[in-house]
């Protein structure tokens, strides 16, 4: 199976490690990657809050080299993926937000990490690579907002309670936990911008987790990651209570599972250390 | 008994309903004041005005009260109200629409650093393409908290990334330049 492949500036900087085992699970499931050629930053939040013409554009230009490309588009990162897809639902509905986008169809198929793994690869090949049954780990499932929000946009099947990462952990073997707060928002865009709302709303989830007898929390996208995995610490001292909640990729419980040579290797780069974790499971 | 006087300083601007349900293409005034958007709004905690009520606040022409407010910049546009309205409204999209507006009229934003953070992340997605994320840092860092803010976030956060190998310090260029020049360029006087 071959896929176009759009990393975005996340994959390539800060969550290094998220694109790694992205690279390395498609690898060991034969799927290939092609890296969509001189791709560009997707606009993020900034664009949109900016100007409806300029978060259109950036996203316009990424598809319209995947439309030449002519292969179905994965985007691992949650906002990347939004922006996308709301580029192409604004044409689709015949509207170009004024920019200078000349493109006037787009087909390819935009797809997020979980999807594309679980549904596309599928659950066969999945539990065939599975060395190392991850039973005695459980997780919740953090989806974030932007891979099933709002509906219209990303045609996810059950915005307010996505299975696909549950049922994906669940055949490695990991006892996954059900909570409540699956999809909602840990602040990412206000991180650095407004830290005391972002912390609040990081600490609500670490809360939740933990009241649902979870003992780590399960990612699919580099700012949800980076948000709950970040500030445990600050928020350690600011509450005076102490957190210590590993928070790791789905793709990277995968490499643990299917014995990936390089999953030591990306789980070093978190700042909330999960490896003692990990030992004390008798996963590592 | 005390008769409660209206308020006289409220100087509606009728027009402004109209311009907001133009730009973002949402009908306001189907808006029924169910209040399904705040209940499921996170950040409602450290909002002025409630998401139903900036709602009927544009709809009411309260112009200066909604591009004032904390509300435009404290959204985190995570999508739970629009995913929610039972009449199909795109709040979190009339929330960037109203970002957009208060910016370009030239109104002070309440929460600065909101905005500030935009610009210096669209800034480096000009000058390359795509974004260093190590540079935003600084870069932001020292527009909100100056140099001395710089240095202590520096310490609390920076080395540990470039220890763990998070930090790359430039990124790659997209090569086409050109390209994404003419995007800002064309769109900046748009909106
Ligand atoms: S959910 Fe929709 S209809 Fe209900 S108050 Fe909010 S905007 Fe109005
Ligand atoms: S998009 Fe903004 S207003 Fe809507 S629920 Fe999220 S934070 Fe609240």
């Amino acid at each position: 199976m071959k896929v176009s492949y759009y990393p975005g500036c996340s994959l390539d900087g800060t969550a290094r490690e998220f694109g790694e085992s992205v690279e390395g699970m498609a690898r060991m499931l034969g799927v290939e990657l092609a890296e969509l050629p001189d791709w560009n930053c997707c606009g993020s939040s900034s664009a949109h809050a900016t100007s409806e013409a300029l978060a259109f554009d950036l996203a316009a230009r990424n598809l319209g080299i995947a439309e030449r490309a002519g292969l179905d588009l994965l985007v691992p990162c949650a906002l990347c993926f939004s922006r996308l897809k709301t580029a192409q639902k604004t044409i689709a509905a015949g509207r170009t937000s004024g920019g200078i986008s000349t493109l006037t169809s787009s087909k390819v198929q935009v797809k997020d990490s979980v999807d594309f793994l679980w549904h596309d690869v599928g659950e066969k090949a999945i539990r065939q690579k599975v060395k190392k049954s991850l039973k005695g780990l459980n997780p919740v499932c953090y989806y974030g907002c932007l891979t099933t929000r709002p509906p219209h946009i990303t045609d996810a099947p059950m915005p307010e309670d996505p299975h696909g990462m549950d049922l994906l952990l669940e055949s490695l073997g990991a006892n996954v936990k059900n909570w409540s707060y699956k999809t909602e928002c840990c602040g990412g865009s206000l991180t650095l911008s407004l830290p005391e709302v972002a912390h609040k709303l990081i600490q609500k989830l670490l809360d939740m987790a933990q009241e649902a007898g979870a003992d780590c929390i399960v990612a699919a996208c580099p700012m949800c990651h980076s948000n709950l995995d970040t500030w445990q610490r600050e928020i350690s001292r600011e509450t005076g209570k102490n957190y210590y909640i590993p928070i790791f990729y789905f793709t990277e419980l995968m490499g643990l599972s299917f014995e990936h040579p390089d999953t030591r290797k990306w789980l070093r780069r978190h700042s909330t250390d999960p490896l003692p974790f990990l030992r004390q499971k008798g996963l590592l | 008994m005390t008769v409660t006087e209206l308020p006289t300083d409220i100087i509606p601007h009728s027009s402004f309903r109209a311009e907001v349900e133009e730009k973002s293409g949402q009908k306001i005034s189907a808006c029924f004041q169910c209040e399904k958007c705040t209940n499921g709004c996170p950040v409602t905690f450290a909002m002025d005005i409630a998401p139903h009520r900036l709602i009927r606040s544009v709809h009411l022409g309260l112009k200066e009260e909604v591009l004032k407010s904390d509300t435009i910049w404290v959204c985190a546009s995570c999508e739970a109200c629009t995913t929610r309205c039972p009449n199909g409204i795109d709040i979190a999209h009339i929330m960037d629409t109203l970002r957009q507006m208060s910016q370009r009229q030239g109104f002070p934003a309440s929460r600065k650093n909101v905005p500030l953070l935009h610009r210096a992340f669209l800034t480096s997605v000009k000058r390359r393409g795509r974004v260093n994320e190590t540079g935003l840092a600084v870069s932001y860092t020292l527009k909100s908290a100056g140099l001395g803010g710089l240095l202590k976030q520096g310490m609390n956060q920076g080395l540990g990334m470039l220890r763990r190998g998070k930090l790359r310090l430039l990124p790659d260029r997209v090569r086409a330049g050109d390209q994404i020049s003419d995007i800002f360029k064309n769109t900046e006087k748009k909106g």
